[in-house]
């Protein structure tokens, strides 16, 4: 479960439970056209052995804040405000010396595009042994074992040979494969996916998905899974977390945001999204408008310029003031808990079919 | 891999062929008599058909190509001169030396300046590039911007006078340039060409300062290094391991360039200095109209252009598996 | 941005011409040569791209072509556009034979049959107007409507939901799903019979991906106009395409009427396309469990494909035979009028979950039978 509370500060003895959690993060880049407010007061939990989805679109700032989690983010260019905890230690002031030794040890990451996220220069099997040697301290040949026996658990037929392959030799199922065998290797506490299916086929997809639910039980990592598909998502995350424009706006279990959402902007990507069982007499009915820029983010609610249910909260509070996002389950809409439920199972579940 | 150089050095033989074939048709076809040149100011018709003779001139053009193709790869004894051992690109008309000897001469102070320049231009350009690209944003990483901007836009024409009025002429610290070989007295090979080398070096290097910089900073964006940080490895590691083996292919390739031009002659720097190496050979035989000499430098720095090319192309197998690989 | 469409009065053909093939193509075949050798180069192979697909497009519907990367759907895409040269085959429009056709011969029809494209950041020339754009096709081939080109542009702006005093400004003043938009209007600019979209909506957003779903759905519905849709994504294309085919490595092996596709497939590798489509379940957790079907590895490289029927070494029914003898897209008994199914030992006409999962990945296997194994 992830347990949140919306106001920055200490966290609570309850906190300490928590394997990472973020407290009103706020990041925002300097650039050419002003200051992109990418993560705006953003906060969650994440126990060990759990698997929160993060679903956004482009622009939502659900890379962004896994980036900083790792501190990837370029510091010049960067600002970086509230916390960011991993077992009890702040990571946002953390020294780079210290940042290192928990990078692909104790938190490890996997990327988009396994073809650009792999260098071309060296070995699959060194660039798999290289964070083993770093933090584990083993040899070369050690080392070289460990990523032989990685690239045989992921489902690399005849590890031994194909460790001496460029990344360029190999599929694009493969490559994320070997993707995954080093950012397990050092067996991490934390796994962070950063669409790490959404550059390959849809069976091969399958594949990778089921490999990471498996390993996930043979490492008891913890996963952060980010990603822009419901389908995906339904099927990785126990927690799920919906961004849009640079803050969480919903969030519970996968089976409360999925079968019952509470939140406009849920409700309208379900309603966008074609699937296999729709009915296809309806049309799609799509999210009006497009994302917001994040220079100049709409006051108020971020959504409601695309929000067809404003009119409902009555005043212009959607206008005038952010709603909160209250712990545990919980979306941050001013409509009322009552008119979400109903609006919901009147409105928006007849359409899904 | 091999085959892929053994593909390219075939395929430069070629080139080079063809070459000759053009540079022939263009000098020999042309209307104006190489033989009159030779004859002087006292020429009679006899002595004039003797000269042609002599020659070969008249003998038709495939018939003097032929010739000179044999000559280049079994040598000739045609020559009122001597014996020409192969490679054999003639008598220069105008000094009545062997054009492969006057080349041979000439080539120890080319290879002198070209390869100097480029060592001390390398280990300045690219540290200072790689200096700035480490400390981006930084007042180093400005001025360092900001300084080879200033340089680069300089000339040899401009700095080189400048080098010799201030550093020989005005204070006499160092002696006007000359070249001795280095077989000879290493020392003043060495201290009769350290302007030149500083001058050259200065400006390329401004060049490959901007060029590193630019080159690390876009490999420093790549996903993969991106990637080499995630899993912790240390920011020094990421910079030289994985950065700096992407950025060695647009340097390459540059520098590739520029070293087959040197080998070809800096006309400027030999001018501006006063050295005898193979740019003032190509303008003089320019000048006295001296054919078979400028067939020999022109053929020579064809052969360096291509020899760079190869070098540079067997440097991106090296470095590029998928370029090795494929 | 404008939800409404405002269209004009359906043409005739829209409902006249329906259900008349309007695009034939029989026996396509493209192979790209591969050059290599030494000393010299010379071609010593070829990717099959496709290689041997019979299609037909009726008039005013939208079919479907859907695989995975390298199965050939977007050089198929290209070809029936002409722009990339068959090597051979023959592709029909409108009953005239235009396979080989020069530019001359194909300048009347390329205004029947226009192209969408993948991505809206690199299909549209930046330095160029909206309008510009939009009234391109019209200056090439000297279209000049009643009330002037532009007055048609602002009218296309309008179909396809755009803010029509936008027509002087650049594409990249406009989000992505409205870029694509503007290509949807210059595709529609020469009132096209034909439209082929190479996966317009992968590149963009989910709910922008619904809008643009939507606006092509109009297109295709309002104004007659035939669709040749390829996606790589079943949902879409099972909510756009009236008939699919599925493609496997340059082949067509399965191909038929929406609803036979999607809930009685016969081959194989549907049925493990289907099952591997992630998908959410709106109800309870226990109703209609979907098959489970992982198969092992990626698809093979097109320049060697597997002899007989190129799925079978991904295939858990492969038999000898299927190395032997390519099966013939043919109609098995059981299934309707049109659908057709290239396969041996076609499977049961459900989708339903079988009594076993099929996992052929040997990592994921042994993975699973450890975990079960405590």
């Amino acid at each position: 479960m992830t347990t949140v509370t919306k106001e920055a500060g200490a966290p609570s003895p309850a906190d300490a439970g928590a394997f990472l959690s973020v407290r009103d993060l706020h990041v925002s880049f300097k650039t050419e056209d002003g200051i992109v407010r990418a993560v705006d007061g953003l906060s969650f939990d994440l126990e060990r052995g759990k698997t929160l989805g993060i679903v956004g679109e482009s622009g939502s700032g659900k890379s962004v804040t896994n980036l900083t989690i790792l501190g990837l983010h370029s510091p010049k260019f960067t600002t970086v405000e509230g916390e960011i905890l991993l077992e009890g230690k702040e990571l946002t002031t953390a020294r780079e010396s210290e940042l290192e030794k928990l990078r692909g040890n104790k938190v490890a990451m996997i990327f988009q595009d396994p073809l650009t996220a792999l260098s071309p220069y060296y070995t699959v099997g060194r660039q798999i042994a290289e964070p083993f040697m770093k933090h584990m301290g083993a040899s070369k040949k050690a080392a070289w074992e460990r990523a032989v026996e990685m690239l045989g658990k992921v489902g690399i037929p005849n590890p031994k040979e194909r460790a001496k392959d460029y990344p360029h030799q190999f599929s694009g199922g493969m490559r994320q494969r070997a993707m995954i065998a080093m950012a397990l290797v050092c067996d991490p506490d934390l796994l962070i996916a950063d669409e790490p299916t959404t550059a390959l086929d849809v069976t091969v997809q399958a594949q990778i998905l089921d490999l990471l639910n498996d390993l996930q039980q043979e490492f008891g990592s913890a996963i952060i899974f980010i990603t822009h598909d419901l389908g995906v998502i339904a099927d990785m995350a126990d927690d799920i977390m919906v961004m849009y424009a640079g803050g969480a706006i919903e969030r519970g279990t996968t089976n409360q945001v999925l079968r019952s959402p509470q939140h406009p902007y849920t409700w309208g990507l379900l309603n966008s999204m074609p699937r296999l069982d729709s009915d296809l007499s309806a049309a799609l009915a799509p999210i009006p408008g497009a994302p917001p820029s994040l220079l100049t983010p709409p006051s108020g609610c971020r959504f409601h310029p695309r929000c067809t249910f404003q009119d409902r909260v009555g005043g212009n509070r959607c206008v005038t003031e952010r709603p909160p996002l209250a712990p545990d389950r919980a979306s941050a809409c001013h409509l009322t808990a009552e008119q979400k439920r109903t609006i919901f199972v009147e409105e928006i579940k007849p359409r899904l079919g | 891999m091999l085959r892929f150089l053994f593909r390219r050095i075939l395929g430069s033989l070629v080139i080079l062929l063809l070459l000759t074939v053009v540079a022939f048709l263009l000098f020999f076809g042309m209307p104006r008599d190489p033989a009159l040149l030779m004859c002087g100011k006292t020429c009679t018709p006899d002595a004039l058909a003797n000269i042609h003779h002599t020659l070969g001139l008249d003998k038709s053009i495939p018939e003097q190509y032929w010739i000179f193709l044999q000559g280049l790869v079994m040598g000739r004894d045609t020559f009122p001169q001597g014996p020409c051992p192969a490679p054999c690109f003639g008598y220069s008309y105008h000094t009545n030396e062997a054009v492969w000897s006057t080349l041979m001469d000439r080539l120890p102070l080319t290879l002198s300046l070209a390869f100097g320049a480029t060592i001390v231009f390398l280990f300045v350009g690219l540290g200072t590039g790689l200096v700035a690209a480490w400390k981006r944003g930084t007042l180093v990483d400005k001025s360092f911007t900001a300084g080879s901007m200033v340089i680069s836009s300089m000339q040899i024409y401009f700095l080189g006078p400048l080098a010799l009025a201030i550093l020989v002429y005005q204070t006499h610290i160092f002696d006007e340039p000359r070249y001795t070989s280095l077989t000879d007295n290493p020392a003043a090979w060495f201290t009769g060409l350290l302007i030149p080398w500083a001058v050259l070096s200065t400006i390329f290097a401004a060049q490959y300062t901007r060029m590193a910089r630019s080159a690390m900073i876009e490999q420093l964006q790549e996903e993969h290094v991106r990637t080499a940080r995630a899993k912790g490895m240390s920011r020094r590691f990421v910079f030289f391991r994985y950065a700096w083996r992407g950025s060695l292919i647009p340097i390459i390739t540059i520098l590739g360039i520029d070293l087959s031009s040197l080998l070809g002659g800096a006309i400027i720097t030999e001018y501006t200095f006063g050295l005898p190496g193979l740019g003032r050979l190509a303008v003089e035989s320019v000048q006295f109209s001296d054919l078979p000499l400028l067939l020999g430098v022109m053929i020579f720095s064809a052969a360096a252009i291509l020899l760079c090319n190869i070098i540079v192309d067997a440097c991106y197998a090296f470095i590029d598996p998928r370029v090795r690989l494929s | 941005m404008k939800e409404d469409l405002v269209l004009p009065a359906p043409r005739e053909a829209a409902t006249d011409g329906a259900g008349e093939p309007l695009l034939v193509v029989e026996g396509l075949r493209k192979h790209f040569p591969i050059k290599g050798g030494f000393p010299i180069r010379r071609t010593v192979g070829a990717v099959q791209a496709v290689d041997g697909i019979d299609l037909t497009v009726r008039a005013g519907e939208s079919f479907g072509l859907v695989g995975e990367s390298g199965c050939g759907k977007s050089t198929t895409g290209r070809l029936i556009t002409r722009l990339l040269e068959p090597t051979s085959g023959t592709i029909s429009y409108r009953g005239k034979d235009i396979t080989h056709a020069g530019r001359k011969q194909l300048a009347p029809i390329r205004s029947e049959i226009q192209m969408i494209f993948q991505d809206p950041y690199s299909s549209l020339n930046p330095r160029q107007t909206v309008g510009k754009i939009i009234s391109g096709p019209m200056e090439i081939n000297g279209i000049e409507p009643t009330g002037g080109r532009e007055k048609r542009v602002r009218e296309l702006l309008e179909i396809v939901g755009l803010n029509p005093e936008h027509y002087n400004r650049f594409p990249h003043e406009f989000s992505g799903g409205q870029r694509q938009r503007i290509g949807v209007a210059r595709a529609l600019a020469l009132e096209p019979k034909l439209i082929v979209a190479d996966e317009p909506v992968s590149a963009l957003d989910v709910s922008i991906q619904a809008q643009v779903v939507n606006l092509l759905q109009k297109v295709q519905q309002e104004l007659g106009i035939a669709f040749l849709f390829i996606a790589h994504d079943l949902a879409v294309v099972r909510h756009f395409s009236q008939r699919v085919a599925v493609m496997y490595l340059g082949k067509v092996i399965e191909v038929g009427d929406r609803e036979s596709i999607y809930t009685r497939p016969r081959h194989p590798y549907t049925h493990a396309l289907l099952s591997a489509v992630p998908e959410v379940n709106l109800h309870d957790e226990e109703a209609g469990r979907r098959e489970r079907i992982r198969l092992a590895g990626d698809v093979p490289s097109p320049i060697s494909p597997p002899s007989g029927c190129r799925f079978r070494t991904r295939c858990w029914k492969a038999q000898d035979k299927c190395a032997a003898q390519e099966p013939p897209l043919v109609r098995l008994s059981g299934n309707r009028d049109g659908h057709l199914t290239a396969c041996h030992f076609p499977e049961d006409p459900t989708i339903e979950g079988r009594e076993e999962d099929i996992v052929l990945d040997p990592a994921l296997a042994a993975l699973e039978e450890d975990i079960e194994r405590p």
